[in-house]
């Protein structure tokens, strides 16, 4: 670890995030949460194993190139079962190669915030994944991130690497066991989307009322690189504050967010996707599904950059809410600097439209059963660039986490 | 066998109906007889839909005064879910587009089933309205062009299958190659191929054109001015006089028809 990179983290200690509530990070403890390794998934499975499949994991790693487990403080679990692919702790690829240095800190700055420095300063892990190049590794990797001790701290930094032409599928879950009262994650996640390489990420945020959470993601995405993230986040939080960015370089790089949320309780999250097109040509699709209901308030952000000639950018947000003490808020922001680019959004707020409930009620619907049909429709996004068996893996998980709240 | 004595499908008595805050219809009287078939003429604005509406039970459209009977049930006050239990379907004039729900799922729905995958027999049904899977797939009215609108309507209808049905402008729109299937297909969900004795369902249909006049050989046509049933008669001489005289003069010559009956 560099002097330098350690000097701006300790300056940025105190450095409050631009968006979401300020988090006491003192409120968590960094002293619990250590545990031995594992020697299959299955052992832990006896004890969570609705925590785990909730947030897709597969305890048994059937059709699963790899996995990646970490409990609280500690990584129990990593393996990869694919030729090609590598799954372990990302403390243990900085050691095996050299601190990774092309790769830490180079998508996303240390000091962006406090939560980046404290990351940082007070790392508890967090996963490596990279697909070699060339290698094609069309069956998803899986990595979960558990939190089973109540008042931890859990600083993990994830560093995901596609390397030129090769093909990465992940299906990341994020759990709470039910008990924990409180905690804190937060997580770095830095890709890496090589020349004519994909990685498409699928991520399940499983929380409780009692979880901060605050991710920071960014990819840096080459020459024809395609980079897909689905978010579905199904659960109540405490706060949620993320904004990952897309940085499409290289030419033809293509980025698509699309997040599913249902923001229940006194959930607070403040969600956004960003993608820079710096890249001739690139394209980026940002996609947002937002309900909120009870007391939940959720801002819905979306940016795209536009500096490059004939790039392409879209994105769209509705929010739904179901209760008059719930808000969802959108805030698309579009910047175009040059002429020869074509940038859309399209928003929409508001709750559901009365004579689409008696549409469906005259087709026999009762009241109740027509308000699920509309919400399951409304946050029914098509999941694209998967490959099939994820595809319907995906669907699943999502209908799972659908029927739970309906 | 002949149809039983007796307002058996559907009875409208002495209705008043306000919508926001306004009377739009004015003690109105309807009777439908089981295997009848009812055209409805008026003026736009006269209140044709407001009529349909209200006996399809939307909340909107508040039942000030009168009962509204169907099968010998006092359907008045049921939710609309209830009411389409009982039997009552409708293709609607400007149906809501919905995000996220497929014309598909709007059959499976219709068919009593679950949203959700579309299958052979959605795939059958569709292809007698000429709507191909693709067009199942899209999201309910969302950019569909007028005539789709009304195709889209009369597949779910021929899904739902119920006993009284109402269309409510079927035809507008449509164009003439579409405009016999649509006709082919009302005829059949109204069971006008039977002999009228043993014709089981009805229909109360609002249209400007005579296209479904000569289609459908209705019984009876009812002629709504100012949210009243302003005269009612045979459906070619009510026709005729509103092509040549106009609908005020029509009620006009009505009355005296009726006189002379
Ligand atoms: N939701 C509403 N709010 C306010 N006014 C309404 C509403 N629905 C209908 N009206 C009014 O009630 C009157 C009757 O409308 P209705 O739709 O029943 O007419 P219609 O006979 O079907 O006309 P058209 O031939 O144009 O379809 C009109 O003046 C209309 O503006
Ligand atoms: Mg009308």
């Amino acid at each position: 670890m560099s002097q330098e990179i350690s000097d701006r983290a300790q300056r940025a200690k105190t450095k409050k995030a631009l968006l979401g509530e300020d988090v006491d990070l003192e409120q968590y403890t960094t002293e619990a949460g250590e545990h031995q390794p594992i020697t299959s998934l299955g052992e832990i499975a006896k004890d969570y194993k609705q925590d785990l499949l909730e947030a897709g994991i597969e305890p048994s790693e059937k059709d699963r190139s790899g996995s990646f487990l970490q409990r609280d403080r500690s990584v129990v679990f990593s393996r990869a079962l694919y030729k090609g692919l590598e799954v372990m702790s990302t403390t243990d690829a900085l050691s095996k190669y050299n601190g990774l240095k092309d790769y830490l800190w180079k998508a996303v700055p240390v000091d962006a915030d406090k939560y980046t420095a404290e990351v940082e300063l007070a790392p508890s892990h967090g996963y490596f994944i990279r697909a070699a190049a060339g290698s094609k590794v069309t069956i998803p990797v899986q990595a979960c991130l558990f939190i089973t001790a109540d008042k931890i701290r859990q600083n993990v930094h994830n560093i995901i690497i596609a390397e030129e032409n090769s093909e990465l599928h992940i299906i990341t879950g994020c759990s709470v066991s039910h008990a924990v009262n409180s905690a804190l994650h937060i997580g770095i996640s830095e890709f890496y989307v090589r020349r004519g390489a994909k990685i498409t990420f699928t991520m399940v945020h499983n929380w409780t009322g009692g979880i901060d959470v605050r991710p920071r993601s960014a990819v840096m995405i080459e020459d024809d690189g395609v980079f897909i993230n689905n978010y579905i986040l199904m659960k109540p939080v405490k706060s949620i504050q993320m904004y990952p960015t897309a940085y499409c370089v290289g030419k033809n790089a293509r980025a698509n967010f699309q997040s599913i949320i249902f923001a229940p309780g006194n959930s607070k999250i403040d969600v956004g996707s960003r993608a820079v097109l710096q890249g001739e040509g690139s394209r980026a699709e940002l996609i947002s599904r937002v309900i909120a209901t009870d007391n939940a308030k959720v801002i819905a952000r979306g940016d795209i950059n536009g500096t490059a000639e004939h790039v392409k950018g879209h994105l769209e947000c509705r929010g739904l809410m179901l209760s008059d003490t719930s808000v969802v808020e959108s805030i698309p922001e579009l910047k175009a600097s040059r002429k020869d680019l074509d940038l859309s959004h399209e928003a929409a707020v508001g709750k559901i439209a009365e004579e689409e409930i008696q549409y469906l009620m005259s087709r026999g619907l009762s009241e109740e059963e027509a308000i699920s049909v509309i919400i399951r429709g409304f946050l029914n996004v098509d999941i694209t660039g998967l490959p099939d068996e994820l595809a319907k893996e995906t669907k699943r998980m999502f209908d799972l986490s659908l029927q739970k709240v309906m | 066998m002949t149809a039983p004595a007796g307002c058996k499908m559907l009875e409208i008595r002495d209705l008043t109906v306000e919508v926001e805050g306004k009377e739009i219809i004015t003690d109105l009287n309807l009777c439908i007889e089981r295997g009848e078939v009812h055209v409805l003429f008026g003026p736009n604005g006269c209140g044709k839909t407001t009529l349909l509406m209200t006996i399809l039970g939307f909340p909107t459209y508040k039942v000030k005064k009168g009962t509204i009977m169907f099968k010998d049930v006092d359907i008045t006050n049921l939710p609309t879910n209830e009411r389409v239990k009982l039997g009552i379907g409708m293709s609607f004039q400007h149906p809501p587009e919905i995000r996220g729900v497929k014309l598909g799922d709007m059959v499976n729905i219709a068919l009593g089933r679950k949203e959700g995958t579309i299958d052979e027999r959605v795939i059958e049904l569709g292809k007698r309205l000429n709507i191909p899977v693709q067009f199942l797939n899209r999201d309910v009215n969302l950019g569909f062009s007028g005539g789709e609108v009304k195709r889209s309507e009369i597949l779910q209808l021929l899904a739902q299958t119920p006993d009284f049905l109402m269309f409510d402008e079927p035809d507008s729109g449509v164009d003439v190659e579409n405009i016999e299937l649509i006709g082919d297909l009302m005829n059949e969900l109204l069971g006008r191929d039977k002999i009228p004795s043993q014709r089981e369902r009805s229909g109360l249909i609002i249209t400007h054109s005579g296209f479904i006049m000569r289609y459908l050989k209705p019984d009876r046509a009812h002629v709504m001015l100012d949210g009243r049933i302003a005269c009612s008669g045979i459906p070619d001489e009510i026709t005729k006089e509103i092509m040549e005289e106009g609908f005020e003069r029509c009620v006009e010559l009505c009355g005296k028809r009726v006189c002379k009956e």
